[in-house]
């Protein structure tokens, strides 16, 4: 279990954290979520006791880092954002160094190969690390951070400079992990953590702007949902047609998708489900209807919406470019 | 501090710093060795522990560049500084390996000593202080070198900047032999005091054949002193 109390930490009048507290479960995979200079990097190595908090507390499984950091430390794997390898030693020569580190009195090499097939780096152990890609160090970076099976993985980045189906390994990894771990995680890729996280925290500019269940945050922000359809007809009439639906507050055309094939995108009144008429509507026209989706916000609306406090402003700026 | 201590003492073998160093330390004693005792018809060796002290301090830096500013510049720090253990077993690991490899290093001036006792009687007490002398001298400047290696990302800056500070170390015997020419009696302690924290003259008394106990107590304090910094300086970064 991680606790986060008030944390602060300032770099001369800059201040990099300010006054956060959130809260890891046993168990619970937690995603920490900003943009990059938000603060994430920073809280982590306050939690591994790299560096220091200008105030408040962090307490791994009620240990004070500050404290007893060698016994706090003790409960803690950490992936920093740059794997801390040493390249000229091999895969195998630098586990062995971290487990002898670690003081970990697991049996080593039963441990070790488990390690390995876990993370899916028994194929490279005889080579240097300078040799490795990217995306083999970053494994082998995840690979020490498991040695001696903490109870407490904070892993910041883990698949930056990964390809896509390694990216979707760690995860599925992470998830696994998250059984018997308590899981800090940090990333601004979005669906990455929405994929495999129980709770997010948001954090921006250093400071926490949500902190929720992983379902609920997305759901509680998208309950006016706008609906993005395709009908084959007319533009105007369809409009006209759709206008006429009491329930629909704005219909807003888009484009033309295909000949005679065009887009639009239905914004409902609030709580109301305006998709059986929608289809009624048009099939007493007979206007084949090609296509419905509910536009829910994806947690990268979630996130511009709570770092910016608007997201169609934005959205809308953005494809104006 | 045994794992810093086997992983690095591996590293100087991986690379050819540990190789060089060893080679060069042979290699230089050898020609002092050829030099001043064998071409003099001497069975003396306190020269050559002498002449050493300048190839120390010009090569030991060398060694210790590395130990302390590449950790940063990699980010191994973050493993080492987040791992359960303290700074100071870390640091005393570091310099150890080093310390070792510098032992190996000058293991070879006993051995000369062996190679003239077939040809002549050799002073073995002489020898045997002289190599005491030399090995706590190096301890002093590995430390030294850990210290300014913790100071910077920059491996070059940090060899410059031991080998800087190894020359004022050793500038202060100089410095007190002039400055003891311009002041009066009164002020003799201040001439004085440069001697006692000089690097050099405590060594010299070694290849003297002075093996006084408040030279071995300055060097193992010294040793101490750069440690502690060297323990201090990560543990401020922790706080900046």
């Amino acid at each position: 279990m991680i606790e986060v109390q008030n944390l602060s930490k300032n770099y001369g009048s800059n201040k990099a954290v300010d006054d956060i507290s959130f809260c890891a479960e046993e168990g619970e995979i937690l995603g920490f979520l900003g943009p990059n200079g938000a603060g994430k990097s920073t809280t982590m190595n306050i939690l591994t006791g790299y560096i220091s908090s200008t105030s408040g507390r962090a307490l791994i499984d009620g240990i004070d880092v500050l404290e007893d950091p060698i016994a706090a430390k003790r409960q803690i794997g950490y992936l920093p954002e740059y794997p801390p390898l040493y390249p000229d030693m091999t895969v195998d020569g630098y586990l062995k160094f971290v487990y002898n580190l670690k003081k970990c009195r697991l049996p080593r090499n039963s441990h070790l190969n488990e390690i390995c097939d876990l993370v899916k780096i028994s194929d490279v152990r005889s080579r240097a690390i300078r040799n490795l890609s990217k995306g083999y160090r970053q494994r082998v970076g995840l690979a020490q951070a498991l040695v001696g099976n903490p109870g407490t993985l904070i892993l910041d980045e883990p698949t930056v400079g990964l390809d896509p189906k390694q990216i979707i390994e760690i995860r599925s990894l992470i998830k696994k992990l998250g059984k018997n771990h308590t899981v800090i995680f940090s990333s601004h890729i979005l669906p990455e953590i929405q994929a495999v996280c129980d709770r997010i925290v948001v954090i921006n500019k250093g400071r926490i702007v949500a902190n929720e269940k992983a379902s609920t945050l997305a759901a509680g922000l998208s309950e006016n949902a706008s609906l993005r359809i395709r009908v084959e007809g007319s533009e105007i009439e369809t409009k006209k047609l759709l206008g006429s639906i009491h329930q629909i507050k704005r219909v807003i055309p888009l484009r033309e998708t295909e000949k005679g094939v065009f887009e639009y995108e239905i914004e409902p009144k609030k709580g109301e489900d305006v998709r059986r008429e929608i289809f009624k509507k048009l099939s007493s026209r007979n206007y084949p209807l090609l296509m419905m989706k509910s536009n829910e916000l994806t947690l990268e609306e979630v996130f511009l919406k709570l770092v910016t406090g608007d997201i169609y402003g934005n959205m809308k700026n953005k494809e104006e470019k | 501090m045994l794992a810093t201590f086997k992983r690095e003492l591996g590293a100087y073998f991986t690379s050819p710093v540990g190789y060089v160093f060893i080679a060069a330390c042979m290699l230089i004693s050898g020609f002092i060795l050829h030099g001043l005792v064998l071409l003099r018809g001497s069975a003396d060796l306190s020269p050559v522990f002498m002449l050493m002290f300048f190839v120390i301090l010009i090569f030991v830096p060398v060694l210790t560049m590395r130990l302390m500013s590449e950790d940063k510049r990699q980010k191994v720090d973050q493993l080492l500084l987040t791992a359960p253990v303290s700074l100071t077993a870390i640091v005393v690991g570091k310099f150890l390996s080093a310390y070792a490899v510098f032992i190996m290093g000058v293991c070879v001036l006993p051995v000369y000593g062996i190679v003239l006792s077939f040809f002549t009687t050799v002073s073995w007490m002489t020898l045997w202080g002289n190599f005491a002398g030399i090995v706590l001298l190096g301890g002093i400047y590995v430390a030294l070198g850990l210290f300014v290696s913790s100071l910077t990302e920059n491996q070059m800056i940090a060899a410059i900047g031991s080998m800087f500070l190894n020359l004022v170390m050793f500038a202060f015997n100089p410095l007190a032999n002039e400055v003891s020419k311009f002041v009066n009696d009164f002020f003799q302690f201040i001439p004085n005091a440069l001697r006692s924290i000089s690097v050099f003259d405590r060594y010299r008394q070694f290849t003297l054949g002075i093996f006084a106990l408040p030279n071995i107590l300055f060097f193992i304090t010294g040793i101490a002193v750069f440690l502690f910094l060297t323990v201090r300086v990560l543990e401020r970064r922790r706080w900046a």
